[in-house]
């Protein structure tokens, strides 16, 4: 447990064993990366933080190999370190989780297969395979990690949460001497977070160094023994423990926190949206909810409780399996998102890789193309596309989210992951609604620009916003009224439930 | 199925989603190279062609080479309308022939005039691109077993009416009668004659077809639609899309299109031939493919498609005035096709 003490005097006592020393990057006129440095010991834990589009993921994707810098120097146990490919950066002990889970994903493949890939290709594994061989392997596998999963659900058919444990499952099969994990809690309940710092704590504990990208400060205040602060591409704060949280938000979003609008203050508007005798599946309980106008809501539950369904189902993705919706006041049963959307009610949906983006390099990947996909037939009625019309659209959703881009053609995939899920938040902020629906919509935003981004959806009154959300924190610090879903049924439905305060901003005022 | 599960496709850690600007200069030229190499290259087969023999450059030249390559490229781009909702349609060869001898069979065996004739072998055309649509869209098989299946069909259906004959005026029918038809005379300028004597009306339907389908591909909400069906159908969906209605559309339009192509040889030809089309499936998805590197665009589009028809016309033109004997044009599309290919996805690939 020395480590921790060590590390604050890194350069001076030990030669850390990983020294990344002024590493740039530049991707045409933006520096991702611009003189950052950082180190690591064995033993430790370090977090990196920085908003949205700061340079976080790229300095992984350089130390993962599958990057190079343009300038800098990256030192691995002294030697000078320039993985030319993550199969490299692997051997030499470097195993990262990368933001994006998608990556680690052949989707017909068993968990139990994809688990086991790495040592399908690196001959641990015998050429010829028996599914029950790989099936032991791959549980023999997990034990050691204390993870649990599905082994012969095909991994296609996972939710985000499960393929995210399976890439950190599978990168700790590797032997490993530094873990990378970008944003690895960003779809867990805390529940799952909380198994994941337990064994966060136990690897570290062994000696592995471990380097943590992540927004949420429940993280953070879990896990760090230190945090390291990038913006725009540079190290801006060095923070050791005790660890001042808000002194570190405030050297990367460059200001305070800033406070939230007050909210719940006005009166609720009208009901907007009633369900009554709601079942969601054939077997589960039905529940009563009444949403009004103006109000934000929030929705939590561990994972599989229901949250995606229920939003799904008012998106008309499914049907009600009993009971019935009402919305202003007229009886609401959408047979599809098309009908749901004509009705005002729109569904920005979890996982916007598989439920939001084009591929890069396809039609309809630039920021403007994306926002515009849903609007296509109101904003060209002569069903000729002119782009300036979504260009101007993109633009000012750009200004009023923040999201870091060079221009609103830009390509999604040329933004980091938080700007991205502001595009997906962006399109549906495009036009009026009467419900907005919001299925983990702040995976990867920063607190900043969450904050911002709620600001910013308060100001359209008249709507009411549900948001689903895996993390309690958020729910609170985000919404009028919170309710918790469990086994896809409402436990707290109870109107008007005064909102606790936000946990964050509480502990703030501790300190 | 070309490029296909945006979860891959679309990982932000793909090496060619990540475009290296690092030295700006090296990489600019190399996109430059790649978005213009098929017309760079065109240029130069046509001066090569005519410094070799002067036959070549000359209008009527040049016009029936793209009189050669209008079937292929209004069928190439049809395949491209269901390249772009990311399925293949692999019927589009036999639609093609079927329409031949449905065209030659109506007029010649029911007596049906040029105009109803069109009529009729088009919605023929649309008919079968939308019993794909039926086994693709309603059933759920996928998209190249279904369009195989309506190949196999097809090909056998075409040889039942005249029980596998050729048809031409006085064909005699199975059941031992003559017909009585005759090709109507209107029908065949489709075919063979020339706008104001040097525009090939095959030329000009290609022409006109091509506008149209860029226009609705790429300067439309129809093409958004049609894109984003094929990049990310669950994300089009989402987003109110219906899916289903665009994918029925594209395979309409396929069939529609390989059946304009029919017409057009059975206008040349004159009669039904039970071995015409027999190379039009591949040349055609040649076309579409060739067309991926056409402006570098590494995805289909009409445009891409009719440039890579021509410049296979082109190719096969000239090398046939070089004397280069007849069996060695499939090895030279064949050629082409890889060089594009690899034109498409190897040049400018950053590492990973
Ligand atoms: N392939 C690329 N092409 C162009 N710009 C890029 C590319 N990848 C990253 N960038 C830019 O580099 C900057 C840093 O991005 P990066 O992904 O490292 O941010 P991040 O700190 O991980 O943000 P987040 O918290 O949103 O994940 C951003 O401005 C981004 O737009
Ligand atoms: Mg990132």
């Amino acid at each position: 447990m020395g480590a921790a003490r060590l590390a604050e005097h890194p350069e001076t006592l030990v030669m850390p064993l990983l020294d990344i020393r002024s590493l740039s990057l530049s991707f045409g006129s933006t520096r991702a990366l611009d003189a950052a440095s950082l180190s690591i010991e064995a033993g430790e834990i370090v977090a990196l933080m920085g908003a949205n589009g700061a340079g976080k993921s790229t300095l992984v994707k350089i130390l993962s190999g599958v990057q190079r810098a343009d300038s800098g120097a990256v030192l691995w146990k002294g030697l000078p370190f320039a993985p030319a490919s993550p199969a490299a950066a692997g051997r030499a002990g470097v195993v990262t989780v990368h933001q994006s889970t998608d990556v680690v994903g052949i989707p017909d493949l068993t968990v139990a297969d994809a688990l086991m890939l790495d040592c399908f290709i690196d001959g641990r594994q015998p050429f010829f395979l028996s599914t029950a061989s790989v099936r032991r392997s791959a549980a023999r596998l997990l034990k050691g990690t204390g993870i649990d999963l599905p082994l012969d659900r095909r991994f296609g058919d996972l939710g985000t949460a499960d393929r995210q444990m399976v890439a950190i499952a599978r990168a700790l099969s590797n032997k490993a001497e530094l873990l990378i994990l970008d944003e690895p809690t960003a779809s867990l309940s805390s529940l799952e977070s909380q198994r994941l710092y337990a064994l966060l704590r136990a690897l570290k504990a062994q000696g592995l160094a471990i380097l943590y990208i992540s927004h949420r400060t429940a993280d953070l205040q879990a896990l760090a023994d230190r945090v390291v602060v990038l913006r725009n591409g540079r190290d801006v704060g060095r923070f050791a423990r005790p660890i001042d949280f808000d002194a570190a938000i405030e050297a990367m979003i460059g200001r305070p926190l800033p406070a939230a609008e007050t909210r719940g203050a006005a009166a609720p508007g009208k009901p907007l949206l009633h369900l009554h005798g709601a079942a969601l599946l054939p077997d589960s309980l039905p529940f009563d909810l009444t949403v009004h106008e103006g109000e934000i809501v929030a929705i939590t539950g561990v994972l599989g409780a229901g949250k995606s369904r229920l939003l799904s189902t008012l998106f008309g993705v499914y049907p009600l399996a009993s009971g019935n919706m009402t919305l202003a006041g007229m009886p609401y049963r959408p047979k599809g998102p098309a009908e749901a959307i004509a009705a005002g009610v729109v569904m920005a949906a979890e996982d916007r890789h598989r439920s939001s983006l084009m591929p890069a390099g396809w039609p309809g990947e630039s920021i403007a193309e994306t926002i515009s996909l849903p609007h296509l037939a109101r904003w060209y009625p002569s069903g000729l596309i002119d782009t300036r019309r979504e260009n101007r659209e993109a633009a000012r959703a750009i200004e009023r989210l923040g999201i870091k881009a060079r221009s609103p053609d830009a390509s999604v995939w040329s933004l980091s992951g938080g700007n991205q899920q502001k595009v997906v938040l962006a399109r549906w902020d495009a036009a009026v609604s009467r419900i907005l629906l919001l299925d983990e919509p702040f995976q990867g935003v920063d607190i900043g620009a969450r904050q911002d981004i709620i600001d910013a959806l308060r100001s359209q009154r008249g709507r009411a916003t549900l948001i689903a959300t895996s993390d309690p924190d958020e729910a609170h610090a985000v919404a009028d009224r919170v309710l918790t879903l469990s086994r896809h049924t409402i436990e707290t439905a109870a109107h008007g439930e005064i909102t606790e305060p936000q946990a964050l901003r509480e502990q703030k005022e501790d300190a | 199925m070309i490029p296909q599960d945006p979860a891959h496709a679309a990982s932000p850690l793909d090496p060619n989603s990540t475009t290296s600007l690092r030295l700006p200069g090296l990489d600019a030229i190399r996109e430059a190279v790649r978005s213009s190499a098929v017309f760079l290259l065109l240029a130069v087969l046509l001066i090569v062609f005519a410094v070799a023999q002067p036959a070549f450059l000359t209008v009527g030249n040049l016009m029936s080479i793209l009189q050669g390559v209008s079937v292929v490229a209004i069928i190439g781009a049809g395949v491209t309308v269901t390249l772009a909702i990311g399925e293949f349609d692999l019927s589009v060869g036999a639609v093609a022939a079927s329409s031949v001898m449905a065209a030659s069979y109506a007029m010649i065996v029911l007596g049906l005039n040029a105009t109803e004739t069109v009529v009729l072998v088009i919605a023929f055309g649309a008919l079968v691109g939308l019993f794909n649509a039926l086994l693709i869209v309603r059933l759920g098989v996928p998209d190249l077993l279904a369009t195989l299946s309506t190949m196999f069909l097809l090909t056998g259906l075409q040889l039942i009416p005249t029980a596998g004959r050729s048809i031409s005026a006085g064909l005699i029918l199975p059941d031992g009668t003559t017909a009585t038809g005759r090709v109507d005379p209107s029908f065949l300028p489709i075919g063979r004659s020339s706008l104001w004597g040097t525009v090939p009306i095959p030329v000009v339907i290609m022409a006109a077809l091509a506008v149209v389908l860029f226009v609705l591909t790429e300067k439309t909400r129809f093409g958004r639609v049609l894109f984003a069906t094929g990049g990310n159908e669950i994300a089009a969906r989402l987003a109110g899309a219906n899916t289903a209605r665009i994918k029925t559309i594209a395979y309409v339009l396929s069939g529609a299109l390989a059946s304009v192509g029919g017409i057009i040889v059975a206008a040349r030809v004159g009669r039904g031939d039970v071995s015409s089309g027999a190379s039009l499936l591949m040349d055609s998805v040649a076309a579409a493919l060739i067309g991926f590197a056409v402006l570098g665009l590494r995805r289909p589009n009409v445009f891409g498609t009719i440039i890579g028809a021509v410049f296979v016309g082109v190719l096969l033109n000239g090398l046939t005035m070089l004397n280069a004997p007849y069996y060695t044009q499939d090895f030279i599309k064949g050629a082409v096709l890889v060089g594009a290919l690899a034109l498409t996805y190897g040049v400018a690939r950053n590492r990973l």
